[in-house]
């Protein structure tokens, strides 16, 4: 479980990124906090993720205060970000500490497999392509087996098809563990796909501003009528202008 | 070492084909250049007390390596580039290390370094011979001292440049101080540390011969004094062509170990090899 209290952040030079956020997230729910850039969403997820410290509040995974990264808590960025010098092999078991060489191999073996890219253990990452980076770096953080998954703009970089493939995958991989989803994006669509519930933050410094537990059923389908509906209702919450929706949508 | 997906063997083969036309094209200029250069000789074009020809160069080396004398002026050789080498570059190994990980340590001994740096390598000479007398110590001090430099900034600015975002990667799996530098830093600064390690060892070769002309009865260096001063040209080009010989030689094998270690990079010249 995770619980965010009253945090707020300030940076060195004053600027105030976040204010008063109050956040619950129950065990295996899958959350989207959505917001124009600057909003401060990328900075909140770095304090969950004990990256970065609250100026006030705290943090709390399983009940206890986040300081540092904590074990049961991984995160996935909007780059791939894996070590060049490693295989794909190597890189997914990055993280893995304190496992047994046999259970180091059957879980990588696994979570390949599960990602698509078996075949592809032995390769460097400079002989992929995005979506599979992308992919290795989804297996890197589930092969630890977290509580917690922190994804910031997980496919953002990608283009429209891979991304929304991906989304269908991430969601495949997730019903076997079910951790809990804390995801950070820009996409209205990718958060209606995805979430259980999505949160709007607004304004600078960012705070909560709506909150929308999405009802609609498993398997989403993008091209649903109720689907289009929440995503009016959500893009409203944000009160965006034209031009900005345009630039959202796109 | 070499990790790669399986490549089907039609690719393999030409691949070999390319690489050993590759290595033979390096050959094609100094042939040529050679062998005009002796025919300019033999039609008495180019004077033979100041320019002898490559059949005479080579007789030469021929006599030298009779006597057994050639040998042991490429070996003190050879042994003084080497310990100057490992003496210059293991210190620069650490102080770069630490002036790129430690804005402390940067901030202390980086403008020192930097302004000794600027002192022309000759200028060190007579203050090693006054601290160390006119034997071996001076000499390799002299070479671990060109030895130093490009080591030591090509390693600093490694350090300073790997990704901050791979760092954070580490962070976020709780790695401890040294299972970063161990993990991250040390595989992401191998590039600059090679590059360094390259001029380094380039530096060092010209270094040995200001010191071995200083003042030494042995070596390349040796060679070229004692060729000038009993007037024999062919000494002196028997001479320079060791030092283009060992120079290029020690460089390629520091060159492919530097290849086989980054075998990962993802460069222009990963996809043409």
């Amino acid at each position: 479980m995770l619980r965010i209290e009253q945090v707020g952040k300030q940076f060195q030079n004053g600027f105030i990124a976040l204010e008063e956020i109050n956040l619950e997230v129950a065990q295996g729910e899958i959350v989207s906090l959505v917001g124009t850039s600057g909003c401060g969403k990328s900075t909140l997820l770095r304090i969950i993720a004990g990256l970065s410290l609250a100026s006030v509040g705290a943090v709390y995974v399983d009940d206890e205060l986040v300081t540092q990264p904590h074990s049961n808590v991984d995160l996935i960025f909007q780059e791939p970000r894996l070590m060049p010098w490693l295989t794909v092999r190597e890189n997914v078991q990055f993280g893995l500490a304190n496992v047994s060489p046999l259970e180091k191999n059957r879980r990588t073996q696994f979570i390949l497999e599960r990602v698509g890219l078996a075949q592809f253990a032995e390769a460097l990452p400079r002989q992929l392509s995005g979506g599979m980076a992308q992919r290795v770096a989804i297996a890197r953080a589930l092969v630890t087996q977290p509580s917690i998954l922190l994804l910031d703009e997980p496919f953002s970089a990608l283009d429209a098809f891979i991304r929304m493939k991906l989304q269908d995958h991430l969601l495949d991989i997730w019903a076997d563990d079910r951790p809990t989803l804390l995801l950070v994006t820009h996409d209205i669509e990718e958060a209606l796909v995805l979430s259980d519930r999505v949160i709007v933050l607004r304004g600078t410094p960012g705070r909560i501003y709506q909150e929308f537990a999405i009802d609609l059923p498993r398997p989403r389908k993008r091209t649903d009528a109720h689907f289009q509906q929440w995503k009016e209702r959500i893009l409203n919450s944000l009160d965006l202008s034209l031009e900005q929706r345009l630039a959202v949508e796109a | 070492m070499l990790k790669s997906l399986p490549v089907n063997s039609v690719w393999v083969r030409q691949r070999d084909h390319l690489l050993q036309v590759r290595w033979l094209r390096g050959f094609f200029l100094p042939v040529v250049l050679l062998v005009g250069w002796e025919c300019l000789s033999r039609l008495g074009i180019f004077p033979p007390n100041l320019l002898p020809a490559p059949s005479a160069v080579l007789a030469t080396i021929g006599q030298l390596a009779a006597s057994g004398e050639l040998f042991a002026h490429i070996a003190v050789t050879l042994y003084r580039v080497a310990v100057g080498f490992l003496l210059g570059g293991a210190i620069a190994t650490v102080l770069g290390a630490l002036t790129g990980y430690s804005r402390l340590f940067s901030d202390l001994l980086d403008p020192l370094l930097q302004s000794l740096r600027n002192i022309p390598s000759l200028a060190w000479v007579p203050l090693f011979i006054l601290w160390m007398g006119i034997g071996e110590t001076s000499k390799v001090a002299l070479i671990a001292v060109g030895v130093f430099f490009p080591v030591y900034l090509n390693l600093m600015s490694g350090v300073q440049n790997v990704d901050r975002k791979l760092v954070e990667v580490g962070k976020a799996y709780r790695l401890s101080d040294l299972q970063l530098i161990r993990r991250i830093f040390l595989p992401a600064t191998l590039p600059a540390y090679i590059v360094g390690l390259r001029s380094g060892l380039g530096l060092g070769w010209m270094f040995v011969v200001a010191a071995e002309i200083m003042g030494s009865s042995q070596g390349l260096g040796f060679l070229l004094v004692d060729g000038q001063t009993t007037g024999r040209p062919t000494v002196i080009l028997v001479s320079i062509l060791l030092f283009a010989v060992f120079g290029k030689l020690t460089d390629s094998a520091l060159a492919t170990v530097g290849q086989r270690l980054l075998f990962w990079q993802d460069s222009y010249s990963s996809q043409t090899h």
